[in-house]
């Protein structure tokens, strides 16, 4: 990892890379909403927003005042939509979601499990807000991409059992953070990447969960748009 | 063919306290406004509101939707996906002032979808093994009474039973109307209203242009209009 890039952005930068041109994607709020910033130029996603469309466009010049009619993303602020996009309802629009018909979902995580749990929608006390899409999303998406950074302040969030409420079971496909790429098959998980620089050892020692180190262990690539 | 036309003023007509009202919109984007002033300004209270979620307390960041009726103590118990960027609905849950009930977006959806569809409940994969499946709720299976969300193993694979929801009100928005109640979204407007216009005892529209019968293409209509009982026209 490169001195001035944040941890952050250098994990939206290796998901850009997980992605074909042409899939359908739903990218969470926050950290996985920057991955569409490092797309490779060839590789043009149909983004899905759950309120209820395919193809979400840049923020439009002249936005309507609130309460004239206008079109706005998951999060309620204003965007546009794409040629070849489309709108639906909500029934339809998690149909999607559920049904398997997106190629990925990228999410934000608090806690993964070695098995392939994700906690990413409440802490009990504290922050209660719902879980929105996140489990219609996280149960459907033919591939689950989790965005988490490594450890939160110096504890471990990749453990053995989540201890926070799930928002899904078994489910993770792959979870990249600023230090390694892990995936899950056969609900083990395995470690395929290390970021630069950044050794097993290292790994093992920010991390609680059980993981086997693959075969084919690389180092991390990550798109370089922009840069 | 009797009008379907409603002042707004005349919406109070229809509202008691502790009735069950469904609200279209995601984020307010979909609620419609005018009916909710109403709402507030009749004075019902103590209201069982389903919707998706409680969209802004920021008034400048978009709509209040059913924020206005949570901020003014109207609701007591809310049924929803999200209320993660209303601080006041968080405060009231908290403090124990309004019952909110969080349920997946998508599975609160099918829910409606079912309840207006005839259907029996919603066999879902989403929230098994998450605290979805441990809601405490009375349901009778086959005789058998249970106090909690039922999950069912269908040929090898976990599932939870989700009930049907119904409402004695639903309110939609829409950004075109024939006067028969044949409805057009605009965008993601459209979100849960379709979908409420079949759960609603009795639906109320409010829309942005309404138009003559016929003026709209039969294949463009995205509510049949058999389904809307009562259309508030544009101020």
């Amino acid at each position: 990892m490169t001195q001035e890039m944040s941890a952050k952005e250098f994990i939206a930068r290796r998901i850009a890379l997980e992605l074909k041109d042409g899939d359908v994607v739903n990218l969470g709020i926050g950290l996985p909403t920057l991955v569409a910033n490092y797309l490779p130029a060839d590789v043009h996603l149909m983004l899905h927003s759950e309120n209820g469309f395919v193809g979400i466009g840049p923020v439009p010049k002249d936005i309507p005042p609130i309460g004239k009619p206008r079109l706005v993303n998951a999060g309620g602020n204003p965007v546009s939509i794409l040629p070849g996009g489309s709108t639906f309802d909500i029934s339809t629009s998690f149909a999607l979601m559920r049904g398997g018909h997106l190629d990925a979902a990228v999410l934000g995580g608090m806690q993964v499990a070695e098995n392939g749990d994700l906690a990413n929608w409440m802490i009990p006390g504290k922050n209660v807000p719902g879980m929105g899409g996140a489990m219609d999303l996280a149960v459907g998406a033919k591939m689950l991409i989790v965005a988490m950074e490594h450890t939160s302040n110096g504890e471990k969030k990749i453990l053995k059992k989540c201890t926070l409420p799930l928002t899904v079971k078994n489910r993770v496909s792959t979870l990249v953070t600023e230090m390694a790429l892990f995936r899950f098959r056969d609900g083990k998980m395995f470690l395929e990447e290390t970021a630069p620089g950044v050794s097993v050892e290292e790994i093992r020692a920010a991390t609680e969960a059980d993981f086997t180190v693959s075969d084919n262990l690389k180092e991390m690539v990550i798109s370089q748009t922009g840069l | 063919m009797k009008s379907k036309r409603l002042e707004i003023e005349q919406v109070a007509s229809f509202l008691r306290d502790g009735m069950t009202i469904m609200y279209g919109g995601f984020m307010g984007n979909g609620t419609p406004p005018r009916i909710m002033q109403a709402i507030l300004d009749s004075g019902v209270k103590d209201l069982t509101m389903i919707g998706d979620d409680t969209a802004f307390l920021d008034a400048t960041k978009g709509p209040e939707g059913v924020g206005l009726l949570i901020r003014n103590k109207r609701v007591k118990k809310l049924i929803t996906g999200h209320i993660g960027l209303n601080k006041e609905a968080q405060r009231q849950m908290i403090a124990g002032e309004m019952e909110i009930e969080l349920s997946p977006i998508g599975t609160l959806a099918e829910r409606i979808r079912a309840g207006g569809s005839g259907l029996g409940g919603v066999i879902t994969p989403t929230g098994v093994g998450t605290s979805v499946g441990e809601v405490k709720m009375d349901v009778s299976i086959n005789g058998q009474k249970f106090n909690q969300k039922q999950t069912i193993n269908i040929n090898g694979r976990d599932f939870l039973l989700e009930l049907p929801l119904v409402a004695d009100l639903a309110v939609l928005e829409a950004v075109k109307a024939d006067a028969f109640g044949n409805l057009v979204y605009f965008r993601s407007m459209r979100n849960h209203n379709p979908l409420m216009a079949l759960a609603g005892k009795t639906v109320i529209v409010e829309a942005h242009e309404v138009v003559e019968v016929g003026a709209i293409d039969p294949d463009l209509i995205m509510t049949p209009g058999i389904l809307v009982d009562h259309i508030v026209y544009p101020a």
